[in-house]
């Protein structure tokens, strides 16, 4: 029997586990890795965004969004109607991607447009909020706490604005290979959920009362 | 779509497809590092302007304004334009693929976009030097309130062009980091363990990281002093009086955007250093003969260095006031820093030590490298502690160690590298004279030129400003920024002889033949050089031993590829064999 060779400095020698590492020993794809890594530039963008929205929020010019009466988001019931669009739009995606791994493909196009449409409504929803925050007096430089509503809202609408065209390329692809690219509407889905989790916590965040405002703040050491 | 090993290579036939709209990892490499070797250039030339009003106050007809926009450009050129560039879209995109043993990047497409992102964020930064007012003259941190105030330089449109050229290079970096990261998470080849990896590549995968992870931080800060500019928001802006007129600003933190700024400032320290380090690395194993002392540990240097990156911010921000004991924590974590970046260094010199070493251009510039890379740490540490920098941080003491720490020893790891693998990238040798010459120029010109600032720094001269016609300064300082301007312009326009080497020796340098340097990893093994589209023509490499056999006891050669089976070299000298045979 031919023994292992050793050599001095060779920290790393072959020992029998046959040849380590390579791609062929994971199973995962590259493009959900790439996507994975997104989601986490994407997560470190709106924690920023929140460090920086308790740090501002501790200087006296600051108003709370959700003070009453007047506050701009004083009554949110127009933002749970958006929201509970892109919790709709998420479900449809789902239902698509389901629908996809089942190919069940007339049933995955129409949960895809469906996830479309309503985060198109979604945004038009944004986009109408801001109006009418506007026209009450609440316009982006009325108040820090109104600046930050309106950057936040712009920045993640302007992602899934990025989303609705990976969808767009998602759909053209699925409509002619169906078989080859399903693994997009997967993707689609995913980062879909990942921007309504984003939403809600942003959500949370800006809808929060003064209270919660000033214990998050503490907990950062604003305060 | 993701290479495979079985997937058909798409080889581009014509010209554009080839060298223009490219989605091959070579010719984005080449087109990343001439852009930015092409803007870096420019920024030499507004240092060498900056220079000429220090030196020679006055004499040279150029205006307060004119020199923040030099300052301004200068740095921020050279920060992120040119070192963050060259080293993750040059040597990152270069190297990558063929040190992992891989096709091309597992996105070649969104490949190209980076590169074309890039180009764009480019061509906007330059395109700020032709409109009214000219670029931003706010210095590179872009602090808040000056910068967007009338009376700084270029606060009309240069800093919009700046902020929004900054942002478009934030996503071209993303789209090539997430590449980056992915392939060589994904695309390794058989047997490419991760602690197999080149050093170059760990060094450039934990930069990678740390730029994905650091760079929103930059893109939030630009953004939201947009809004501050061209909405009238008060993110940053504080109530204030401007020009005799109060504004419509109140109640911002100018000191929020610092957090946010060093939030990302400082992990793009180490962005730029860590490739760096893996280069130097495995230039001195490569031309010391030697394996490279503490492979694991140097790994995990790395990996500390980038980790402990992101909790030294604040040391930026000692002179901003802060709370005792925050200013404390930083200066901790800012001295615990050095501990793996001093491993590194006693690992580099003792590669060297009783190496076979040979003084090969790449491996002057290595040994350079270390030289300056020691000096401008060990400053370093002083800054570090609170109470020491707030008398130095406003000097010159302050310019000279990031000098020292940031750009010149990357500088040098730039130009060891490009040495070294120009034989693999082009086929052809860079000519040694004139690269030994470069080495020496640049060395002992750059130590000319920002040795004498640390002095200057314990003189008290003043960083930043404009004018230096104060009693305090000594006509010793005077006469010193004199000849640290000549310093400058000689070593500048010594680069010349660099880049002539560049282009005479791609179309005139001897052949250099695929291994001209005996080296071991996987990029030296390509079966042509340069490689072809697709790097390793019909099957992929399978790795069998780290990057690091280098004069092996009793191997016929003192080297040994990655790509060597151990059962093909008897190795390990007579009484290893023998204790292997039992």
């Amino acid at each position: 029997m031919k023994a292992p060779v050793t050599s001095l400095g060779t920290a790393f020698v072959d020992d029998g586990r046959a040849l380590p590492g390579g791609h062929a020993a994971l199973d995962r794809s590259p493009a959900k890795v790439f996507l994975a890594f997104f989601l986490v530039v994407v997560t470190m963008l709106f924690v920023l965004l929140t460090i920086a929205f308790l740090g501002r929020s501790q200087l006296p010019d600051w108003r709370s969004l959700t003070a009453a009466p007047g506050g701009p988001l004083a009554d949110a019931s127009r933002l749970w109607f958006n929201t509970a669009l892109l919790v709709a739009s998420s479900i449809a995606l789902q239902w698509g991607r389901v629908a996809a791994r089942r190919g069940a493909d007339a049933a995955m196009r129409k949960g895809l447009a469906a996830g479309a449409l309503l985060a198109i409504a979604f945004i038009a929803g944004q986009l109408w909020l801001w109006n009418d925050l506007a026209a009450r007096g609440h316009a982006v430089a009325s108040n820090p706490a109104a600046s930050f509503f309106y950057l936040i809202t712009a920045l993640h609408g302007a992602h899934l604005a990025g989303g609705l065209v990976a969808l767009a390329v998602a759909f053209a692809r699925v409509v002619r290979t169906p078989a080859r690219s399903r693994a997009g509407v997967d993707l689609v889905a995913t980062y879909w959920h990942f921007l309504l989790l984003v939403w809600l916590a942003m959500f949370a965040l800006l809808a929060s009362p003064p209270s919660t405002i000033e214990f998050l703040a503490a907990l950062c050491g604003f305060r | 779509m993701p290479y495979a090993d079985d997937a058909p290579l798409h080889e581009p036939r014509s010209f554009v497809t080839k060298y223009i709209w490219s989605q091959d990892h070579k010719v984005i490499a080449i087109q990343y590092t001439v852009t930015a070797m092409a803007i870096g250039l420019v920024a030499l030339v507004l240092s060498h302007l900056m220079r000429l009003q220090i030196g020679f106050p006055g004499r040279f007809d150029i205006s307060a304004g004119e020199y923040y926009q030099y300052v301004t450009m200068h740095g921020m050129i050279m920060v992120i334009y040119l070192l963050t560039a060259i080293f993750l879209g040059g040597f990152g995109n270069y190297l990558i693929p063929l040190m992992v043993g891989a096709r091309d990047m597992v996105f070649p497409y969104v490949n190209m976009l980076s590169y074309w992102a890039y180009l764009l964020a480019v061509l906007v930064l330059v395109a700020s030097f032709f409109v009214p007012g000219g670029p931003t003259g706010a210095g590179w941190t872009l602090y808040p309130p000056q910068a967007i105030l009338p009376g700084t330089p270029g606060t009309d449109w240069g800093i919009v062009l700046m902020l929004v050229s900054l942002a478009i290079f934030i996503v071209a970096a993303t789209m090539g980091g997430l590449n980056y990261v992915t392939t060589v998470l994904q695309a390794r080849c058989r047997g490419m363990t991760l602690l197999r990896m080149p050093l170059t590549v760990w060094g450039i995968f934990t930069a990678t990281i740390l730029a994905l992870l650091a760079f929103p931080a930059l893109f939030v800060s630009a953004v939201m002093m947009l809004f501050d500019k061209l909405l009238g928001t008060s993110f940053f802006m504080p109530a204030i009086v401007s020009m005799g007129r109060q504004l419509e600003h109140s109640g911002g933190s100018p000191i929020l955007f610092q957090h946010l700024f060093w939030f990302f400032g400082h992990p793009e320290v180490y962005i730029v250093a860590l490739p760096a380090f893996g280069i130097i690395s495995d230039l001195i194993a490569t031309h010391a003969r030697k394996n490279i002392f503490g492979y694991r540990m140097m790994v995990w240097a790395i990996v500390a260095i980038g980790g402990l990156s992101f909790v030294v911010w604040a040391h930026h921000m000692y002179i901003s006031g802060m709370n005792p004991y925050f200013g404390f924590f930083f200066a901790t974590t800012t001295l615990i820093i050095a501990i793996p970046t001093a491993i590194k260094v006693y690992n580099w010199v003792l590669t060297l030590w009783r190496g076979d070493i040979h003084l090969t251009t790449p491996m002057l510039f290595a040994i350079g490298f270390i030289s300056t890379f020691v000096i401008g740490g060990l400053t370093g540490l002083f800054l570090g502690n609170v109470s020491v920098d707030i008398p130095l941080s406003d000097t010159y003491f302050v310019v000279a160690h990031f000098h020292m720490v940031m750009g010149v020893s990357p500088i040098l790891a730039v130009f060891g590298g490009i040495y070294h693998w120009f034989p693999k990238v082009t086929g052809r040798m860079m000519d040694e004279r004139l690269g030994k010459l470069h080495f020496w120029v640049t060395f002992i010109g750059t130590y000319a030129i920002y040795f004498p600032m640390h002095y200057l720094g314990f003189l008290g001269m003043p960083r930043r400003y404009y004018e230096s016609n104060y009693d305090f300064i000594p006509q010793s300082a005077h006469d010193l920024n004199a000849f640290i301007t000549i310093a400058a312009l000689a070593v500048g326009a010594f680069q010349i002889v660099f880049l002539y080497n560049l282009v005479w020796s791609t179309f005139r340098g001897k052949p250099a033949g695929a291994n001209p340097w005996r080296a071991t990893s996987l990029e030296w093994q390509t079966p042509d050089t340069p490689p072809v589209h697709g790097n390793w023509g019909a099957r992929l490499p399978v790795v069998h031993r780290w990057a690091y056999d280098y004069s092996v006891p009793g191997a016929p050669e003192d080297f040994i590829p990655q790509t060597v089976p151990h059962e093909e070299v008897a190795v390990g000298g007579e009484h290893l064999r023998a204790e292997a045979a039992t």
